[in-house]
């Protein structure tokens, strides 16, 4: 939803402050998720993050997130899927080039990023080209596998 | 302008030490000459000719030719054909590869393919969006993005392998350039992504038309604060606007296409739209040859091509220099054997 996401970026400290909170619980129940399988705990979590980060930040599943790095706004929502920044073609009122009615997901971004303490520096990171084989799969459970050294 | 060790045409020049490319466009920014690129709009059409009769015009005024990609998302002949066509009588291309409508396969292999038939340079971009276009209905690929494109570019020149780790026996020998548009917002991340890009690769830069030289010199001042002046060379967008109402349309129409009102009032009060549109181009031009920190313009006239040579002459900025083109003596002679 337009105006939550929006909102999501105006509270983005406070969201990037629970998220890393959540974050490290649910790294922290790694051993949990592995007892239990993460294979079958992927659809239903997958579902859950669908629901919750759809709801906050209209999060397309791309199964790499990368909000933390994004000033909390999902670049996904990008036509042009941009992950590193915007394009040169934002209009004078931040808007974007393709849809003139929606504000440009990286100027949203940057906005965000300066909220957040060290964000501007994280949109520095260069973030690779999105493997389309995660697209639909939980970034959570990919998060709290790779923390723990286990493979994707 | 010709180098000493200036070969066929066609073929490569040697790398100098410290040099990525065997081109012409690195050797006279390395050189330190204020360069000038212009670009070549590909025909409608699968006449070679046609695009050979459109270079031929900026003979004897430009040190490099950009072949762009369906520019505006508008359906012309491919870039990677016009760099083979230009490269065959020794032109110096700038290949233009925007991730709109190819995916990270089919974009290492025209890089590989590109460079195979002596292109040098390559710009990576963005796209437009195919709504700009004629072709609105088609499927927008954005598989890769322009930072990732030049990161993957840089892997296949530099690692010798594809983005897949798989080896690659002789790897591109190209510079690599990307797009930068100071003028559109947030205008306050602009230096910091320019920063982002050479991080990712990026060894020069062509601009956005510039229109706005306070903004430009912000922008630069920006650059400078980063550290990023002495590792990217700065090609500043230039371009004649056709007349007041073009100026018009192009900043309320043309994403990312900034013109302040001071330029519309000064073109509305010409009598020759065109004439006034040159001499602006021109003046333009000498206020960004004198600024620190640019290395170069790069002069897009769209549909105006025939006015390339009037504009770069009268703005003095080659100092005599005449860029090197087919035809012209490939021996160096007396005339031409430094880099005057």
């Amino acid at each position: 939803m337009y105006a939550l996401r929006r909102w999501s970026v105006r509270h983005a400290r406070g969201l990037n402050a629970f998220y890393r909170a959540f974050e490290s619980v649910v790294c922290g129940l790694h051993p949990v998720w592995k007892k239990i399988g993460y294979a079958r705990l992927e659809r239903p979590v997958a579902a859950t993050e669908r629901l919750v980060k759809g709801a906050l930040f209209d999060c397309k599943m791309c199964g790499q997130c990368a909000l933390s790095s994004t000033g909390m706004s999902c670049s996904m929502n990008c036509p042009k899927n941009l992950r590193n920044g915007p394009c040169g073609g934002v209009r004078d009122d931040g808007n974007c080039e393709v849809l003139p009615e929606m504000k440009c997901v990286w100027h949203e971004a940057f906005a965000g990023a300066q909220r957040i303490p060290g964000g501007i520096e994280k949109l520095r990171t260069v973030q690779l080209p999105v493997d389309r084989r995660l697209v639909g799969k939980s970034s959570w459970l990919r998060v709290a596998r790779l923390r723990a050294g286990a493979p994707e | 302008m010709s180098f000493e060790d200036e070969p066929v045409p066609g073929y490569p020049l040697p790398i100098l030490p410290g040099h990525s490319s065997p081109g012409r466009l690195e050797r006279v920014l390395r050189a330190g000459h204020f360069a000038v690129t212009t670009e070549l709009a590909p025909p409608d059409s699968a006449d070679p000719e046609e695009v050979l009769q459109r270079a031929r015009m900026f003979d004897r005024y430009v040190d490099a030719i950009n072949a762009t990609d369906g520019s505006g998302a508008n359906c012309h002949m491919s870039s990677l054909a016009v760099c083979a066509l230009l490269t065959r009588v020794g032109y110096a291309p700038v290949m233009q590869i925007s991730c709109r409508d190819r995916n990270r396969i089919a974009i290492q292999g025209d890089i590989l393919g590109g460079a195979a038939m002596g292109v040098c340079n390559i710009l990576c971009l963005s796209g437009d969006g195919v709504q700009a276009g004629d072709h609105p209905q088609a499927m927008p690929v954005f598989d890769l993005d322009s930072i990732s494109l030049l990161s993957t570019a840089r892997t296949l020149r530099d690692e010798h392998r594809f983005l897949s780790g798989r080896k690659i026996s002789y790897a591109p020998r190209v510079l690599l350039g990307a797009a930068e548009n100071p003028f559109a917002q947030p205008v306050a991340w602009r230096a910091q992504r320019l920063a982002k890009k050479v991080e990712a690769g990026a060894q020069f830069i062509q601009t956005q038309y510039c229109y706005d030289i306070a903004l430009l010199k912000q922008f630069l001042r920006e650059v400078a604060d980063l550290g990023l002046l002495g590792k990217v060379f700065i090609l500043v967008g230039v371009g004649p606007l056709r007349s007041a109402k073009a100026a018009q349309f192009m900043r309320t129409h043309v994403p990312g296409v900034h013109i302040p009102d001071d330029v519309v009032k000064r073109m509305a009060g010409a009598k020759d739209g065109a004439r006034e549109g040159r001499q602006l181009c021109i003046d333009l031009i000498q206020e960004i040859h004198s600024l620190p920190g640019v290395s170069g313009i790069h002069l897009m006239a769209y549909k105006q091509e025939d006015s390339v040579p009037e504009i770069i002459d009268r703005s003095g900025v080659l100092r005599g220099r005449v860029p090197w083109y087919p035809g012209r003596a490939s021996a160096p002679t007396s005339a031409n054997r430094t880099f005057s």
